[in-house]
């Protein structure tokens, strides 16, 4: 069976970058990456490009084409992927399966949104496409609510309180001080997101992933190949997706994230492994009950427990499973389309045992969890590293 | 998007007066109508349902930074509702005492306006609900 590695990666400074465009980051974490990877613009042989609405954010569609002109790989197959929130991660997922499928040996994938060309009530226009028009913003439900009302029924249903929500924003915002990547360089503590202004009850502002430009690019090659052009290359050893209601209420439970446990499942089976053999993960953290949802949907704790599993530190850097060690979503930024391919970068990096300061000790397996919308679409990456080329 | 006429004009029945469907080979309403079961699927049959106008709070948020169209309504209350068949909808819970909005509140549906994004538009209204007891 083929199997695929990521042999190069590149990602931009995330935060808002009032002096580059689309193009400019893409361009930047493009180039690094295949100049990473030790191939040549005419070794690739398609592109995949996630994305979720730059039609809104820019005025400009047909982005795939536009990302392999500016990398000048035309005449390659672009492909635009869009999937919300998980765009990055569905677009990861393309470009592994283009690979296993034996059509193509290297394919680059990218990931990019440049968010801050609108003022916040555009870019929540913009966001706000990832629930349902019809049946939830059309009522104003925002965003933000959306998530408001899963931590909500989480917490009637399990005790979980706000300090355990803002726990995860603290742990996020200390992983971030060590990433020079990272949007936010800037400590905070739990009474600090306790006296921030509701957004959407129980939600905080300082519960809120923020609005961030940004890129990043892997570029992808069949094992056998990786191993020979590459000294670290990094095998994608399982990829799981899943799919959801569009909207909230279709679903059976709010306070449970179905697509992503099932994709979860699904990735665990294909790779034979279980949450316990996982080192480290990044996941899917745009509000903080959201990575209380991730955590208990992987598996890493009892379904229900994910507030005290956090409070009691078992998700920090130091702690039982390292959660979003790169800051994740709320430190590191969140450039919607760009995140699920940023969090494969932050996979190598650590397996490659590249990630200085907050190193995770003994990296061997990590977990990447990408989540579109309030949960309608989910993918989980699993990674570790191949023997590379002495 | 919202404020587009067909779009509303479409929408009148499922709006104004809870028009979904029901399947009649497992019994499951749905709101708004789906074009397929997703238990049954082939096997299903679905019939016209107007939902009941009544049901509970299952989540609910206030919300403090509304999106377009809202700004000027904040802080309201979103919630999910379970109706009395077991359909879900997300509705706006309105004309209540902010100390009963809360899980398991009864709630009963009113007819209002939900917004009017473009002044040269159609104005949309629909449902929201206010608790009953
Ligand atoms: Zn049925």
């Amino acid at each position: 069976m083929r199997s695929v590695s990521i042999i190069g990666t590149g990602c931009t400074v995330f935060g808002e970058h009032w002096n580059k465009s689309f193009r400019q980051l893409i361009a930047e974490a493009g180039i690094e990456a295949i100049q990473n990877a030790g191939v040549e613009g005419k070794d690739i042989e398609a592109l995949y490009g996630g994305n979720m609405a730059s039609g809104r954010f820019i005025g400009q569609e047909h982005v795939g084409a536009l990302i392999a002109d500016q990398l000048g790989l035309n005449p390659i197959p672009a492909t635009r992927v869009e999937d919300a929130c998980a765009s990055g991660g569905v677009a990861l997922r393309s470009g592994y399966m283009a690979i296993k499928s034996g059509e193509y040996d290297v394919v680059a994938v990218g990931g990019i949104e440049k968010m801050t060309d609108v003022g916040t009530d555009q870019a929540a226009i913009a966001l706000g496409g990832a629930g349902d028009q019809e049946t939830e913003l059309f009522h104003g439900a925002s965003f933000p609510a959306l998530y408001a009302l899963m931590a909500r029924a989480h917490m009637n249903k399990f005790g979980t309180t706000e300090e355990q929500l803002a726990a995860v924003s603290v742990k996020n915002h200390k992983n971030a001080m060590l990433n020079p990547k990272a949007q936010f360089h800037r400590e905070i503590t739990v009474a600090d997101v306790m006296k921030s202004s509701y957004i959407a009850s129980p939600l905080k502002l300082l519960d809120c992933s923020p609005i961030t430009d940004g890129a990043a690019a892997v570029i992808l090659c069949e094992t056998e190949k990786a191993k020979e052009i590459c000294e670290q290359p990094i095998e994608i050893i399982a990829s799981g997706q899943a799919s959801d209601t569009l909207a909230l209420p279709g679903r059976k439970n709010l306070y449970e994230t179905m697509a992503a446990r099932v994709a979860a499942k699904a990735a665990f089976e294909k790779a034979k492994l279980t949450p316990k053999d996982i080192d480290f993960a990044e996941v899917h953290d745009c509000f903080t009950i959201a990575e209380i949802l991730a955590i208990e949907a992987i598996g890493f704790c009892e379904k229900g427990k994910g507030g005290p599993f956090t409070e009691q530190g078992k998700t920090a850097l130091d702690g039982e499973i390292p959660v979003n060690v790169s800051g994740g979503l709320k430190g590191k930024g969140h450039p919607v389309g760009a995140t699920g391919v940023a969090q494969a970068v932050e996979a190598c990096i650590q397996l490659q045992g590249k990630a200085e300061k907050r190193q995770v000790k003994d990296a061997k397996i990590g977990l990447a969890h990408n989540v579109g919308g309030s949960g309608a679409t989910a993918t989980v990456h699993l990674f570790k590293a191949a023997e590379g080329r002495k | 998007m919202n404020g587009a006429l067909p779009l509303i004009w479409r929408k009148f029945g499922e709006r104004y007066d809870l028009d979904g469907n029901f399947c009649e080979t497992c019994g499951t309403a749905f709101f708004p109508a789906r074009p397929v079961c997703p238990s049954c699927r082939r096997r299903g049959k679905l019939v016209p349902k107007k939902m009941p106008k009544t049901g509970k709070i299952v989540s609910f948020t206030e919300v403090f930074t509304g999106p377009a169209g809202f700004e000027h309504e904040t802080p309201y209350f979103i919630a999910i509702v379970e109706l009395d068949n077991k359909a879900r909808l997300l509705t706006q819970i309105v004309d209540s005492e902010k100390e009963r909005v809360k899980i398991g509140a009864k709630v009963g549906k009113v007819f209002r306006k939900i917004s009017d994004i473009d002044p040269e538009g159609p104005i949309a209204y629909g449902y929201k609900f206010k608790v009953v007891c």
